[in-house]
């Protein structure tokens, strides 16, 4: 019963959380670049406005179009469901491993893409091009950061990744730093932010998630925005709780532990969505045929981490 | 009993196909009558798969004196004729809507019974000379279909390629069995499987490879493919496609676990590395392609590579001792042949359909088909996805049980596999991600956005008959099946895998039925049954919800892009195929294809517009096939002047000939 409690609360607070942290990570870019800066709070107004708003629908479109947001934000909740954020044990978690999270967040994508292909303007396609661009080497990377992590914990699934590393068996690692590295040029990708993608672009030419989005509007748009703002909590989430998952609450946890889960999983987040936004003040956006060169990177050092397990072992 | 009186039904369709001529309507009740037969078939086998018990076997008192025709069917046919008939009964019950739009119905159906009857023999068969006869039946079977519509050019050529490389496997095949059955002849399985011997492997796993996988369209003998199964009509397409490359699968796998009993990890590896090759280099093909079915031929060359990364995969843990995952790699490469054949058919299928609505296949001259024509779009759509491996449909679970397996490989003793393992993965992961690609570029241009040609705007005006509808809208539903319940489908798959990899897939006992967890592997688990219903109920809240908060309804208004002017928004303005896949073709093209793109701009102020070709280079046809090709012509011409030699010529060659045995039979005796 309170392990399905705890899955029900997890299911809210990625939702509530998510705008937060996006406001956040917009709110700490702004004081670094020396701005002001809206309140954090501002993407819930965003949401609640856009939600009010009538939804206009392209005169060509299919029911594909109107049915993109859906499938495309339920896709990512449902990720987001099943990654620890402040407590392991939870029921719905050995349905999806790393592997299963992986291709449900390409679910969201591949909706979004046809979404953007349906809306039968140029910049829909474009976005659609790039974006399936990028995740056919930002995927396969993903996949090779689990087969190391794989490697050494013996699992795919994040819940028991994370006790592995809790119970100590393991030490400062050179194939789990190449696939934290690796899995941090993944959701920069993943989540479209610089150098990959600019969300807060309109620009023509730079545009990749954003131009897919073009033509919704209403309730549409806000679930697709809202959809991007739990990925990056999904990412933040993921890469805190598996490289860093002290303070998490162990499974049939008390109040106390439940409570301090929940702290550290804050801190955590916050911490991470602060030096995202350091990060993309920090560095310039890159050319659309530069993503090879920076995915294909991450790609090679998730295979890199899998290979150095056996040079270590050897030596 | 029953698959006998069925498989008789065949070749009395055959006849009454030939005796069909102009009229329609017996060339649809041939049709139904295969759909029927089919049935049949996948009944049986179904029931003796589900039902198990020992292998039912006749020796029918015909065929070479002293040997007869073996036939058996254990729980390995049993699968391949589910993974056969099913398919089949689809396509044929699908060909009685479509009778109307074959281009030369008088040669295709008199054929398409004779092919269902070779491709059921050959699971059937229980010796090498029957397997032999039914394999040559299939292939010639279909290549008749292949070459039906013989006016058009490139019809003949691609028969011609066919036939080539059909008769080279044969041959191949042949050499194998005949290595297996040794110098006294014995060409019945169960003799073979008695005797086999280590020494044997050497000769028949490459053998094999280069017969089975020739067909089954392993790179680089994949050429004949993209070439053939787009030539025969939609119907036939689907079967070669979606089930005949599974037959020559079944041959690898009868040859390489059953019969010979024990080979070596390096075969499991060079299948590994054959097989990434396939799918990486087959998905970039399909990535590039315009004309839809050649897509999804190529498509075909990717996810028979996926199967052979299982199937080398469970080759090498077998031989390292570790039958737990060997079934793990199996049942992954069981489960993708038959994901594949529902959703491989179903795309041909509905490809079928909109070259029917739009006489069209190119995907440049579609769009908008969706909204046109819903029951095909919707099929399509499902086919798509379940292709492209997104949960919670059929293809991501036989796709997660080899990226499984695939994550223990490094376990294997051997450094090769150690550091080859993560190398597979990683193309396996690359060819899974590039199909996404190719099949959001593939439906999105096809289906979605505004008709790019008249025929495509005009497509929905003759509904697709029904027959065409429910044989798609049966495989759709089944990718969903399928994917929704893989606990239940591996229960079924470790049973014919037992006595192949040597021990049974299980899955682990505390999480039980809809939890997909296998024994003995990285300890991943994956439930598409919990996905499907709880991704039902969050859909279902964030409708509801989103609808709750007193927000109006969607208005339909011109789609703005970023303020078009009104009118000027032509379908033109939308991503083309070409340019769609211009960044993938940039990236990877410019390696693997030696890809070349060249502006050719107007002077200054002259009215033509720019043009942007492109040339690519296909490495396997330009730098194996061609040489290969020139090699064979040349010596052709050489040995050509054999021919115009005169009188006394002739007898100086004779001569010659003799003086030089008589040399050989003196040089033996001495030494």
């Amino acid at each position: 019963m309170s392990a399905l409690l705890l899955q029900l609360g997890q299911i809210l607070l990625v939702l509530a959380l998510a705008p937060l942290l996006t406001g956040w990570v917009r709110l700490v870019k702004a004081r670094v670049q020396g701005r002001i800066g809206p309140s954090p709070f501002q993407p819930y107004r965003d949401l609640r406005r856009l939600m009010l708003k009538e939804p206009l629908v392209g005169d060509s479109t299919s029911w594909l179009f109107r049915a993109a947001p859906y499938v495309t934000f339920s896709a990512v909740w449902l990720a987001a469901c099943l990654v620890p954020t402040f407590a392991v044990g939870l029921p719905l978690a050995p349905a999806a491993d790393l592997i299963a999270l992986v291709a449900l967040l390409a679910v969201a994508r591949v909706w979004t893409a046809l979404a953007g292909l349906d809306s039968g303007t140029a910049f829909g396609g474009l976005g659609a091009s790039r974006e399936m661009l990028i995740a056919s080497l930002a995927e396969p990377a993903m996949l090779m950061a689990t087969f190391s992590l794989s490697l050494v914990s013996g699992t795919t699934q994040p819940e028991r990744i994370i006790a592995f590393v809790l119970s100590g068996g393991v030490g400062i690692e050179v194939s789990l730093g190449l696939a934290l590295a690796a899995l941090v040029m993944v959701a920069v990708a993943e989540c479209g932010r610089i150098p990959i993608d600019n969300p807060a672009t309109h620009l023509e030419l730079t545009m990749v998630h954003e131009a897919m989005l073009l033509e919704y509007s209403g309730r549409h748009l806000a679930l697709m925005e809202l959809a991007g703002m739990v990925r990056l909590t999904l990412f933040l989430a993921l890469i805190g709780g598996v490289f860093a998952p002290w303070g998490i609450a162990p499974a049939e946890a008390g109040p106390l532990s439940l409570l301090i889960g929940f702290g550290a999983f804050l801190a955590k987040s916050f911490a991470l969505a602060s030096a995202l936004a350091v990060f993309e003040t920090a560095i310039a956006k890159m050319r659309v045929f530069r993503y090879a060169d920076f995915l294909g990177g991450a790609l090679l050092l998730g295979l890199l981490a899998t290979i150095f397990l056996y040079v270590s072992e050897a030596v | 009993m029953l698959i006998a009186l069925a498989l008789a039904v065949l070749p009395v369709l055959a006849v009454l196909g030939l005796a069909a001529g102009r009229f329609e309507g017996t060339h649809r009740l041939v049709a139904l009558g295969c759909a029927v037969v089919s049935l049949v078939l996948l009944v049986a086998g179904a029931g003796h798969l589900l039902g198990g018990g020992p292998p039912p076997a006749m020796v029918l008192p015909f065929g070479l004196p002293g040997l007869g025709f073996h036939v058996r069917l254990d729980s390995l046919s049993a699968l391949f004729m589910v993974v056969v008939d099913l398919p089949a009964a689809a396509a044929a019950f699908y060909t009685i809507g479509y009778a109307s739009h074959l281009p030369e119905r008088r040669r295709v159906t008199p054929f398409l019974p004779l092919f269902l009857f070779g491709m059921n023999a050959v699971l059937l068969a229980d010796d090498a000379i029957t397997f032999l006869m039914a394999w040559e039946f299939m292939s010639l079977a279909s290549w008749l279909m292949v070459v039906s519509d013989h006016r058009l050019e490139e019809n003949r050529a691609a028969g011609q390629v066919y036939l080539m490389m059909a008769l080279f496997g044969t041959l191949c095949l042949l050499g194998a069995f005949a290595v297996l059955a040794g110098p006294a002849g014995a060409w019945d399985f169960a003799t073979m499987r008695a005797a086999a011997s280590g020494a044997a492997v050497a000769a028949v796993a490459p053998l094999a490879l280069l017969g089975a996988g020739s067909k089954a369209g392993l790179a680089p003998l994949h050429v004949w493919l993209p070439l053939a199964h787009p030539a025969a009509p939609s119907p036939v397409s689907a079967l070669m496609s979606g089930v005949m490359t599974k037959v020559a699968l079944y041959a690898l796998v009868r040859l390489l676990f059953d019969l010979v009993g024990r080979v070596p990890w390096e075969w499991g590896a060079v299948l590994m590395v054959i097989g990434s090759l396939s799918a990486v280099l087959g998905v970039m093909h399909a990535l590039i392609q315009d004309d839809l079915k050649r897509l999804l031929a190529y498509s075909t060359v990717e996810n028979i590579g996926i199967v052979a990364i299982g199937l080398g995969l469970a080759l090498a843990f077998k031989d390292g001792g570790e039958p737990a995952l060997a079934a793990l790699a199996l049942v992954g490469a069981l489960y993708h042949i038959v994901n594949h054949a529902t959703f491989k058919t179903l795309l041909f299928l509905a490809a079928g359909a909109v070259q029917a609505a739009t006489g069209e296949r190119r995907l440049s001259g579609l769009g908008g088909l969706l909204k046109r024509m819903p029951w095909t779009g919707t099929a399509a759509l499902i086919g798509s996805l379940a292709i492209a491996s997104l949960p919670p449909l059929n293809g991501f679970v036989s796709e997660w049980l080899i990226l499984q397996a695939l994550f223990k490989g490094p376990s294997l003793p051997p450094w090769a596999m150690k550091f080859g393992v993560p190398v597979v993965a990683a193309m396996l992961a690359l060819s899974a991600a590039l199909a996404a690609a190719c099949f959001v570029r593939a439906y999105g241009i096809a289906f979605l956005g505004r008709p790019r040609s008249l025929a495509a705007a005009q497509a929905g005006q003759h509904p697709t008959p029904a027959t065409m509808r429910w044989s798609m809208a049966a495989l759709a539903f089944l990718c969903l099946l399928l994917g929704a319940i893989p606990v239940t489908v591996t229960d079924v798959l470790s049973a014919v895998v037992v006595p192949l990899a040597g021990g049974p897939f299980q899955v682990s006992a505390d999480l039980g039925w809809p939890w997909l967890s296998p024994v003995g592997a990285t300890r991943g688990s994956y439930s598409g049954t919990v996905l499907v219903l709880v991704g039902l109920a969050l859909f279902a809240i964030v409708v509801v919800v989103a609808h709750a908060f007193g927000a109006p309804r969607a208005r339909r208004a011109e789609a703005w892009d970023c303020g078009c002017p009104e009118g000027l928004l032509l379908p033109e303005t939308q991503y083309t195929p070409q340019s769609f896949s211009q960044p993938q073709r940039r990236v990877f093209g410019s390696t693997l294809f030696a890809a070349v793109e060249t502006i050719e701009m107007p002077e200054p102020g002259a009215r033509p517009p720019a043009r942007l070709s492109v040339r690519l280079i296909d490495p396997v046809w330009d730098g194996l096939y061609r040489p290969l090709f020139r090699a064979v012509a040349a010596i052709a011409d050489r040995v050509n002047r054999l021919q115009s030699f005169t009188v006394r010529g002739y007898l100086l060659l004779m001569f010659a000939t003799l003086v030089l045995m008589l040399l050989v039979v003196a040089w033996r005796q001495r030494s």
